[in-house]
């Protein structure tokens, strides 16, 4: 290691450059023609993609400390493909032409209770019983599989007409940001992010377990609550820009951790949120500029992430 | 208890069931867009050829698919030593969309029993790898070996749809992961019959793979050529699931769901209970096939897609309720 890099703030402040170079050679590389549109288009598409690392980042160490693990994640527990979901059901009840005129940002608000709701009634009862982890694990893998294939059922209801505005809205990926969305998205992950951060101290306590958070004087179950609301509005935010990442965030905190060294819930966020920019933002410019693949990076983190995933659950069930 | 109450579900379970099954089958002879009934049946050449044509080799295709995607399934969970794999969700299935695609980008015109092989290679591959570290894994925790196979199953997908993405065959990729029997017609499911022949194999060493089933030193004492019957299975699996993946598409949870049933009903003993598991795989296959072309009538709803919804609230069940058992 190299010295002066053993404190975890320097490590933060080195990551922190990186971010930036990351960030500027996303911006110039291979600049031509119109500069003044191709630096907008590129703008609202690096707005996009920090809004979604850190909505990911943060999303996800919040619901692994909640959960008192870091395997667990809010895209394996099928929350991303839940929100799809109450997308299309919400497209579903209002048949095709109502969802075209409905401002965007109405159906994103929509969305997000939609989803709130379900996401509490279902994962609250599930946390607090504290099942044995990987029947958690294979409860949500399999629960994200019936909210897809529910989606894709409903798709089929829909008239054809109707299943191409569906796409529009349900298959967005880097390339096609939708920038009405831009702003409420990165307010609420803004909003999301400050509230993690107060509530860091809290966090340290109840990444100790239930039975501990609550002998330290947390009251566990409104805490939870309150957090699993926090990750769903993140989960909407990111999902609703982009469409889900899965993996992302499993790839990104487990990274982050080894970086800092620590659980500290103060280095920890900002952290994983760094290391999801450079992920994000680096590997579109790897792929665009080196490997000639854009619009691939989503395929690229779940082959990566799959393999960190599987890899840490061979791993723990070895040990 | 009698061994053989034992081995079978009890008789009026049998008759259910065989009522049932004929019961589907003949209601698939008759639903469709193509107005037909039993008396126009033998009056109208028009109609015995709609029949002949098209709503007997789907009906067939969905009872071999179905048969033998569910024995596939019973000879993956022996081989695993775990009841909540498939080969859809451990895999395989995704292993062979990844063969048929390179057939297909080394040989576009491939007739479909060189793809089929391609594929059946692939699965093999796939799963023999899949099988290997499922090995290491401590058999003390039973949910382990699923959750490790979705994940494994997402990651080979990832891999295959990179790749088509590379190659410009999304769309083609997207009929492999789409189990559909709307374009089944006479000449172009006969490969399926292959499968139901994969079956009778399956059930000719149902004996060896209830051995094997015990584990790779008890059998070994017990005198099985472990490796051999390993192998063997391994075959079956991944032929099976790439004929149907070449022929129709994938079809999940159907391997999971219908072994798993008739094990609550009937035990474990493979040569006792494998046609019945083989018979609710096709009722559970040709329902969901029905059920597609009712729900949305005329249009048609994939059954790939009714089953991913039936199959994984069923799949859900199956966890809870036997942790209710104790």
């Amino acid at each position: 290691m190299i010295a002066g890099l053993d404190r975890p703030e320097r490590r933060l402040a080195l990551m922190a450059v990186v971010v930036v170079l990351v960030c500027a050679a996303f911006m110039t590389i291979g600049l031509r023609g119109d500069l003044a549109l191709a630096l907008e288009l590129r703008a609202v598409r690096l707005a996009a993609m920090v809004a979604v690392g850190v909505a990911v980042a943060v999303s996800t160490v919040v619901f692994q400390t909640v959960c008192a693990n870091r395997i667990v994640t809010p895209s394996i527990m099928g929350l991303d493909a839940l929100f799809i979901f109450c997308q299309t059901a919400l497209v579903f009840s209002l048949s095709g032409l109502g969802f075209a005129g409905i401002d965007p940002r109405l159906h994103f608000l929509g969305n997000f209770v939609a989803m709130t709701g379900l996401a509490l009634a279902l994962f609250l009862p599930m946390l607090s019983r504290r099942f044995d982890l990987t029947l958690l694990l294979l409860t949500g893998v399999v629960l994200g599989v019936l909210f897809r294939s529910l989606s894709a059922l409903l798709a089929r209801l829909i008239d054809p007409n109707d299943f191409a505005v569906l796409q529009g809205a349900v298959f967005a990926s880097f390339n096609a940001v939708e920038p009405e969305l831009l702003l409420p998205a990165g307010l609420i992950t803004l909003a999301g992010v400050a509230i993690a951060w107060r509530s860091r101290h809290v966090l340290d306590v109840i990444a100790l377990g239930a039975d501990t958070a609550v002998g330290l004087g947390v009251a566990w179950r409104a805490a939870a609550a309150g957090l699993l609301v926090l990750v769903a509005a993140l989960v909407s935010a990111s999902t609703a820009l982009v469409g889900p990442m899965a993996f992302l965030g499993l790839l990104v905190v487990s990274l982050a951790e080894r970086i800092v060294g620590t659980g500290r819930h103060a280095m920890l966020l900002p952290a994983a949120a760094l290391v999801a920019v450079i992920v994000l933002v680096g590997g579109q410019t790897l792929l665009r500029h080196v490997l000639g693949g854009e619009g691939t990076l989503g395929i690229v983190v779940e082959f990566v992430g799959g393999l960190v995933f599987l890899a840490m659950l061979f791993a723990r069930g070895r040990r | 208890m009698t061994v053989a109450a034992a081995r079978c579900p009890d008789f009026m379970l049998q008759a259910t069931g065989l009522a049932l099954l004929l019961a589907l089958t003949t209601a698939s002879l008759f639903v469709g867009v193509g107005a037909l009934s039993m008396r126009t049946l033998f009056s109208d050449p028009e109609a015995l050829r709609l029949v002949v044509v098209s709503r007997l080799p789907r009906t067939c295709a969905a009872l071999l698919a179905g048969s033998a995607l569910a024995i596939a399934g019973l000879v993956m969970q022996t081989l695993a030593r775990n009841r909540f794999v498939e080969p859809s969700t451990a895999g395989t299935a995704q292993s062979a969309a990844l063969g048929i695609l390179a057939v297909t980008l080394l040989w576009p015109e491939a007739p479909l029993g060189w793809k089929a092989l391609g594929a059946a290679a692939t699965a093999l591959a796939g799963t023999a790898v899949f099988l290997a570290l499922v090995h290491r894994l401590p058999p003390t925790q039973p949910f382990l070996v699923p959750l490790f196979g979705l994940v494994y199953g997402g990651v080979v997908g990832a891999a295959a749809t990179f790749a088509a993405w590379r190659l410009d065959l999304l769309q083609y990729l997207e009929i492999w992961t789409t189990g559909e029997f709307s374009g089944v017609l006479r000449g172009r499911y006969e490969l399926l019959w292959v499968a139901g022949a994969l079956v009778a194999l399956a059930w000719w060493t149902a004996d060896r793979l209830t051995i094997l089933s015990m584990g790779r030193d008890v059998s070994i004492g017990l005198g099985l050529n472990y490796a051999a019957v390993l192998r063997l299975g391994l075959v079956i699996v991944s032929a099976i699931t790439a004929l149907t993946v070449v022929v129709v598409g994938t079809i999940p949870f159907v391997g999971l769901v219908a072994p798993n049933l008739i094990s609550r009903l009937a035990g474990e003993n493979l040569r006792g209970t494998l046609p019945w598991v083989a018979g609710t795989g096709a009722a559970l296959v040709l329902a969901c096939d029905i059920a597609g072309r009712l729900i949305r009538f005329p249009y048609e709803i994939p059954v790939g897609t009714v089953l991913g919804v039936v199959g994984a609230v069923l799949f859900l069940g199956l966890l809870f309720s036997r942790r209710g058992d104790g």
